[in-house]
């Protein structure tokens, strides 16, 4: 059995009719139940539950505070390199975009690494594009080797990779891969990743599968939104995060929901998101999941940010660089999209201590995992 | 006085440290709390610094640390964290904590036992968090636990003693201290569960979480001192109807 099996049983245009056809009722059904099914997510996300706005941050912030308490997790992106052999229409890093390439050297990796941790860091992210001839399963295990007793938790957004390789490198200290399926809409996502590996959509949505089956300690979610229909992708998303946490039961689940951002050479959102939307995005998961971790990252705004970290968000980025050596080595290269929100880690852990949170920089340790 | 391995604690009320808004308003808690033992999460502190931020706001003389191993998926991991934990916080407790699920946290009993088994040659005084199983409680004492941690809920629930009778039956033939963990929501719920008799509870969440943290670890600390008080002054029988004679028998009492 694979996320496949179910998928095939759902039809795009019919789930997107469905979620446009919810009701009030639907939705206060949604907001009185104790259990929330994919049906009430389905109307938590609807335009019929707009109204309902506020009610839904108030309930999703108790959920959160219930299981997370006053806490927000930080974490920072390393990109490692921006080399890619892939063409996708909302990215800097695409193939076609004719600028410079680069992948870290070791020596250059420890330069990043001393900047992130005077930051405070503890828990990072390492990010590359695909390009399979220089950043493969050999880099990363000598990349991990090289930062691991830096880390207390390491995570990873590299091109999906063969089960055999997550197995290899999780004894290296990887606890964590995210994989967005950007769409789960089968046609458009061809149209939107045209050339290279990454335009296998099969492979990419079996992704989550195969890092189940490696036994991953955390895996996390989210499509791109501005790509398409942004309700009917998260339902995907949901359905898709449902059947994983009961098919692998020992991962920890996190979801992400990146808006398109301007970048060298890239196209306007098809579907434009407005921060009311993505207010109701973020309350309809934390009221259809109780558990899932909810990132949020510095693409957006600085008002945004300030408000959401009590809404039911888990964790954040901060003073972040989407571009290979962007802390130190080379600080002009390429980068993946332009961030919005640009104070420093420091100034992002105070915000979050005046609201009466406490910012967590350490949730993990490598003692855990040996 | 309650007595765990070789000490003694005046507090029933045991505590931890997650969830709090700040490492300042959880160490008012705890010393409101009047707590004795703290349960501290490996993954949260930095072993190799002396100086953590977390570990420094516990740094009072009547606190006792009570590391755990939370993270971990099997009796492997569990062993090698507790022995971290042994190393850098210079304390042979550990509490005992595997759920390989991380959505509803559910401890896994046969993991447990192994890790238990294999940590008390190794010398450790082991708690261990488990569901309110009264078996498996008799397992881990043969194995050598110093403890019991049977759940009332699930972890972070609020919801109390559910497990009620099934807790009754652990304490009733426990030979090792019963502490009730996990889903104590209220101070009625700390009073209740130690009304049927359990050595002490421990609480986080609901006083990381309230309004008002070290008010509500205050009264936690209240309700855990009337709950034994109660126990140990011998609680009436609950009847469901009144019992005002005795049909059955009174006609004994007629001469005939």
């Amino acid at each position: 059995m694979s996320f496949n099996d179910i998928f095939e049983r759902h039809n795009w245009d019919e789930t997107s009719r469905s979620i446009y056809a919810k009701t009030s009722v639907d939705v206060e059904q949604a907001l009185n139940a104790p259990k929330r099914t994919l049906e009430d997510f389905k109307a938590l996300i609807s335009p019929a539950a707009a109204p309902y706005l506020e009610r839904m941050a108030q309930l999703s912030q108790q959920l959160t505070l219930k299981r997370f308490g006053n806490t927000i997790q930080m974490y920072v992106p390393l990109y490692l390199s921006n080399e890619c052999n892939n063409i996708c229409t909302y990215c800097g890093f695409s193939y076609d975009n004719k600028v410079k390439r680069k992948t870290l050297s070791p020596m250059e990796i420890m330069e990043e690494v001393v900047v992130i941790k005077e930051m405070g860091y503890d828990h990072v992210l390492l990010v590359t594009g695909e390009a399979n001839q220089s950043v493969h399963t050999d880099y990363f295990k000598k990349v991990l080797e090289l930062i691991r007793p830096h880390f207390a938790h390491i995570s990873m957004e590299v091109q999906p990779l063969d089960l055999s390789d997550y197995q290899e490198l999780t004894p290296y200290g990887l606890n964590t891969v995210l994989v967005y399926q950007e769409t789960y809409h089968e046609e458009d996502y061809k149209k939107h990743h045209p050339k290279g590996k990454k335009s296998n959509f099969q492979y990419r949505l079996d992704t989550p599968d195969r890092l189940g089956k490696a036994g991953i300690h955390k895996m996390g979610l989210g499509v791109l939104i501005g790509l398409e229909d942004w309700r009917t992708d998260s339902f995907f998303t949901a359905l898709h995060l449902n059947y994983l946490e009961k098919q692998y039961w020992q991962s920890k689940y996190s979801i992400s929901f990146p808006r398109l951002r301007p970048f060298s050479g890239g196209l306007e959102p098809k579907v434009a998101m407005n921060d009311r939307e993505l207010v109701q995005l973020i309350c309809a998961y934390r009221l259809f999941n109780e558990e899932v971790e909810l990132s949020i990252s510095t693409r957006e705004s600085v008002a945004f940010r300030d408000n959401i970290i009590k809404l039911g968000i888990t964790s954040i980025s901060a003073g972040s660089k989407t571009n290979p050596g962007g802390y130190a080595v080379e600080p002009q290269s390429l980068e993946q999209f332009e961030i919005s929100d640009e104070r420093t880690a420091e100034e992002i852990a105070e915000m979050i201590h005046k609201q009466g949170y406490e910012a967590i920089w350490k949730d993990w340790d490598i003692s855990l995992t040996k | 006085m309650l007595k765990i391995a070789d000490k003694t604690f005046n507090s029933r009320l045991f505590t931890g440290t997650g969830k709090f808004s700040s490492p300042e308003a959880m160490e008012a808690a705890l010393l409101a709390s009047g707590s004795e033992l703290v349960t501290v999460a490996l993954k949260r502190v930095d072993l190799n610094d002396e100086a953590d931020d977390l570990l420094k706001h516990l740094n009072h003389p009547q606190i006792n640390l009570l590391p755990n191993t939370s993270g971990v998926r099997n009796a492997k991991e569990a062993v090698f964290a507790a022995q971290m934990a042994r190393e850098a916080l210079e304390t042979n407790w550990i509490k005992l904590e595997i759920h390989p699920d991380p959505k509803y946290l559910m401890p896994d009993p046969i993991e447990t036992l192994k890790a238990t088994e294999e940590l008390a040659k190794l010398g450790f005084i082991i708690l261990p968090y488990i569901h309110a199983d009264p078996v498996l409680c008799k397992r881990l004492e043969d194995a050598g636990t110093a403890a019991v941690m049977p759940l009332g809920s699930p972890i972070g629930s609020n919801k109390g003693l559910k497990t009620i009778d099934f807790l009754e039956i652990i304490i009733s033939q426990s030979n090792v201290p019963v502490i009730i963990d996990a889903g104590i929501g209220s101070p009625s719920d700390a009073a209740k569960a130690m009304e049927i008799g359990a050595d002490a509870v421990l609480v986080n969440t609901a006083i990381a979480v309230s309004g008002n943290p070290a008010k509500m670890a205050e009264a936690f600390k209240i309700a855990v001192q009337a709950g034994r008080m109660a126990y140990e002054a011998r609680l009436g029988q609950v009847y469901s109807q009144a019992v005002a004679s005795s049909p059955l028998t009174a006609f004994l009492d007629d001469e005939f």
